[in-house]
């Protein structure tokens, strides 16, 4: 089985917050300045990694 | 920190610390808290704001105004421009703010209001008791801490947890919200009191590409682009650093600023028991301006007042806090209503017809700077699906 999920690219992610709004599994948190992801909670939708501004979050197996 | 207060309200942007403010002001006992360890920063806004409706809330402060605005200029794919203003006596007042000073003077005024600000503090959950919002959990310097309150004000941005929290649906499609980058760029000499909004599917899919002034020879020029439009390869970030490599090759990046922007337009619900959501939390931005600034302002104000009465009333039911989303709606529903007719009727334009619209309103030798109600006019008499859709509306308001 491919497990998936989202990796960021903490060197690119500019914090915006948009990939927080976009999550409806609430997997996201903007701490501060810099992002977390509770990967139990992530479905890999990809709907932040479509949003990202910067294209700093990406779906990994 | 205390372990209770009457009001905790989470996120100290404008919309928090007015609501701060005004709670404090009535004399309730306020507590601030912002995640950042610095209030205003990083920027995540293109700091446009409209004198109007804010000012009855605030003063705008010089040391927080970069430019005044007075006109708009529409840049068309075909490159014809329209200049927008006011065509009456009056002249149109705006802003380009610095937010950085403006938010932390926002907060000082709560803070001299009365309220407590606590920076570097964040809220990772409420506390509820049989489907009553009654506190906030937090977190400062990595200790954790639960405060109790009578009613939690929710500002706390696009990236809101406190709605989730208590039982709202604050998720955004990617067709709702704009992705954004911005530059604060030095060396562009660039008319300072005129902002300038570039559209069209070849610059900016799904939303535009402003160029704002900040006086000094400085600009914020930045994108957003509708999330369900983005394109690897072509993300906000690659398609600014195209239009700047073009236009202002000789432009120096001071800053970079990154945001999302909610262009729903605000939600169904924004309150509930013990809390209300206010400015970006509650998507309260202008669905074709992307304007979110002065409405926060008055939704923070709206909803520190109505904490106030919730108080004296000794009344934090969902029930009383309804009037809180009525006032605010009050000033904002046919506005709102009218930008989200516009936003589609814009998201279902090809720069062809755009052009073509452009072309045909030119020839009519118009006077500007055309008033903001006479663009829309004529652009219902050219296309005839946008007159139906905003009559209807009309009819239902």
């Amino acid at each position: 089985m491919i497990v998936l999920a989202v990796k960021v690219n903490r060197y690119k992610c500019g914090y915006c917050g948009g990939c927080v709004a976009v999550c409806k599994e609430t997997a996201i948190d903007l701490v501060e300045a810099f992002i977390e992801i509770d990967d139990e909670k992530c479905t890999s939708c990809r709907k932040c990694e479509r949003f990202c501004p910067v294209g700093a979050l990406e779906v990994i197996s | 920190m205390k372990d209770e207060y009457d009001v905790i309200v989470v996120g100290a942007g404008p919309a928090g610390s007015l609501a701060a403010k005004e709670a404090a002001k009535g004399g309730l006992s306020v507590l601030l808290i912002e995640k950042r360890q610095e209030i205003g920063d990083p920027v995540r806004c293109a700091e446009a704001v409209g004198h109007s409706t804010a000012s009855k809330y605030l003063d705008f402060d010089e040391k927080s105004i970069c430019t005044e605005i007075t006109t708009a200029t529409l840049i068309l794919p075909n490159g014809l421009e329209f200049v927008l203003g006011s065509e009456g006596p009056e002249i149109y007042k705006g802003y380009v703010l610095d937010r950085k000073i403006f938010d932390r003077e926002l907060a000082n005024d709560a803070a001299k209001a009365g309220a407590e600000v606590r920076v570097k503090t964040a809220a990772t959950g409420l506390i509820i008791e049989n489907g009553q919002v009654c506190g906030v959990k937090v977190r400062h310097l990595g200790k954790e801490k639960e405060i109790r309150c009578k009613i939690v004000i929710g500002a706390d941005g696009v990236e809101s947890k406190v709605g989730k929290w208590a039982g709202l649906d604050t998720t955004l499609k990617l067709e709702d919200i704009e992705s954004c980058v911005q530059y604060l760029v030095s060396g562009v000499s660039i008319k300072e009191s005129d902002i300038r909004i570039n559209i069209g599917n070849e610059v900016a899919p799904g939303g535009y590409l402003w160029e704002f002034p900040k006086g000094n020879n400085k600009a914020n020029i930045g994108i957003g682009l509708l999330g369900s439009r983005v394109k690897n390869g072509a993300r906000p970030i690659d398609c600014l650093n195209k239009f700047i490599e073009e236009k202002y090759p000789d432009a120096k990046i001071l800053e970079m600023h990154f945001g999302a922007d909610p262009v729903s337009s605000y939600m169904e619900k924004y309150y509930g028991n013990g809390f209300m959501l206010a400015g970006d939390a509650a998507r309260m931005v202008d669905p074709i301006t992307g304007g979110g600034i002065e409405t926060a302002i008055v939704a923070g104000a709206l909803a520190g007042q109505r904490a106030v009465e919730a108080v004296e009333a000794n009344d934090f039911s969902e029930k009383f806090l309804k009037e809180y989303q009525k006032r605010w709606e009050k000033e904002y529903k046919n506005t709102f209503k009218r930008s989200l007719i516009l936003k589609n009727f814009a998201l279902g334009l090809t720069d062809e017809i755009a052009n073509q619209y452009a072309t045909e309103f030119k020839k009519q030798n118009i006077k500007e700077p055309i008033g903001f109600d006479s663009l829309i006019k004529a652009l219902t008499k050219m296309d005839k699906t946008l007159l139906l859709k905003l009559g209807i509306s009309l009819i239902k308001s």
